[in-house]
């Protein structure tokens, strides 16, 4: 694997590998084990637009595995004098080995990948797509109910403008879950993206009623109405807060059902669910780490051994 | 009466044959054809056609077009043929093709799309990731560009 921009840069052999070898790196990621297999490798954290999880957890997974960090972000750098992505790409090239970049505006992680020879992978362009949130995505649902195929999957939320559900619809279908997407009228997944899952043969359910959802979901992945992306700032105010999660809701849930959010949450899910059994946000954003130090690993060449000690 | 005698025969130049009706200037528009200044060109619009029913056609007089013309034409007419024309008669048939990927053609329609700062130096490029029926995305940011967006957005 070279560059991962959407998940179509991987196969289900590649995604499903790429998850067994996070499980391998676990010690790894916790601290447990030493295990320096990117020592003298440079990673670019190319981040135009604000994140904690993932430039914290790239990092992360770079430093567990002996590797460095660039840090980048565009107050003190040469984008505030104008410098264009391309550029700043051009340089990144030179310094290190392999460039994970944010940016606000779509499409700039394929635009940086065709820029520069080093792997570019994306951390999220715009509302387009964010595929190594994906793959902790993956790797938390395989954690919790061992498999990835044949799960009612419900998605809740800004389904127009968030990245992480474009991303994750398109790898989940191919995986065989059925989708059930709950938004507003006025952020409903984009056109494209539901006819590219039902072209796949997924099973998939558009409604606005979310609490009617609940009860047969095996997943329920929440996600944050997005402020910042709503060209109008009236049409976020007729929206936000649509869809509030609290631990009363889920009496009538499966017991095995988990609750998932890539974070931040505002008002989304109350804290009252934090403490049910359904919560796995926050193991998922630790998974961000491990699914991390994997993809690096493969996009860099290097072979994890197969009883990492 | 015959299409071919709504206008007369043109000495030198193209004629650019089965344009589903309706299109021809779009396809004009397509083409780059600055109207103002260029040669004359003569339009014939919902002719009969045993083919399309209905369609249009161009002559261009002295002006042969070439390849990257007809990959530009073959988006909105598919199916057109395009004959040269020397000295009265046709001297060349050439077939529009639609290629997978359209570069410099028109710009991205979409306000957010990384392309849209003029200053960044890598081509416009629009996928062509279905034929029929059309569909055609911004090879950068994925979205998908209605025919009209691309004939408002041409380069």
């Amino acid at each position: 694997m070279g560059d991962l921009i959407t998940m179509d840069d991987l196969s289900n052999k590649e995604i499903e590998n790429l998850l067994d070898n996070a499980v391998r790196l676990l010690p790894v990621a916790k601290g447990d084990v030493h295990l320096p297999l990117l020592e003298g490798k440079v990673l670019a954290n190319m981040f135009y637009e604000n994140s904690t999880r993932t430039r914290m957890s790239f990092e992360t997974a770079m430093k567990r595995l002996g590797g460095s960090v660039l840090n980048f972000s565009t107050t003190g750098s040469s984008v505030s004098k104008g410098e264009t992505l391309y550029d700043t790409m051009q340089m990144i090239d030179g310094y290190a080995d392999v460039a994970v970049i944010r940016h606000p505006r779509q499409g700039a992680a394929q635009y940086s990948a065709d820029a520069i020879e080093i792997p570019v992978l994306n951390a999220g362009d715009g509302a387009g797509n964010h595929p190594t949130q994906t793959l902790l995505d993956l790797f938390t649902i395989r954690e919790s109910h061992g498999t990835l195929k044949g799960l009612n999957v419900v998605l809740v939320g800004d389904l127009r403008y968030g990245r992480t559900v474009h991303s994750l619809s398109h790898a989940l279908v191919r995986f065989g879950a059925t989708l059930t997407l709950v938004s507003p009228k006025s952020l409903m997944m984009p056109v494209e993206i539901v006819s590219d899952l039902k072209e796949h043969g997924a099973k998939v359910t558009e409604t606005s009623d979310f609490s009617a959802t609940i009860d047969d979901a095996d997943v329920i992945y929440m996600t944050r109405i997005q402020k910042e992306r709503f060209p109008d700032e009236d049409e976020y105010a007729k929206v936000a807060g649509i869809y509030m999660l609290s631990a009363g809701d889920l009496s009538g849930a499966k017991k095995e059902m988990i609750v998932m959010h890539p974070l931040p949450r505002v008002v989304e899910i109350h804290p009252s669910v934090d403490s049910t059994m359904h919560a796995r946000y926050f193991q998922q954003a630790f998974n961000g780490v491990v699914a991390r130090m994997a993809l690096l690993c493969d996009c860099l060449g290097v072979k994890i051994p197969k009883k990492v000690k | 009466m015959s299409e071919m005698r709504r206008v007369t025969a043109i000495c030198n130049g193209t004629v650019v044959d089965h344009i589903p009706s309706g299109r021809a200037v779009q396809v004009l528009k397509m083409l780059r054809l600055d109207i103002g200044r260029s040669n004359p060109i003569s339009l014939v619009m919902n002719v009969p056609s045993a083919k399309l029913g209905r369609k249009d056609v161009l002559k261009i007089e002295d002006r042969e077009l070439n390849q990257e013309e007809l990959d530009r034409l073959a988006l909105l007419a598919p199916a057109a043929s395009v004959a040269i024309i020397r000295n009265y008669s046709v001297a060349e048939k050439l077939k529009a093709e639609l290629g997978e990927e359209l570069v410099n053609i028109a710009r991205c329609s979409f306000w957010n799309c990384i392309t849209q700062n003029a200053r960044e130096p890598l081509p416009q490029k629009l996928k062509v990731v279905n034929v029929d029926p059309l569909e055609i995305r911004c090879a950068y940011c994925g979205r998908g560009q209605d025919l009209d967006e691309i004939v408002d957005n041409i380069l």
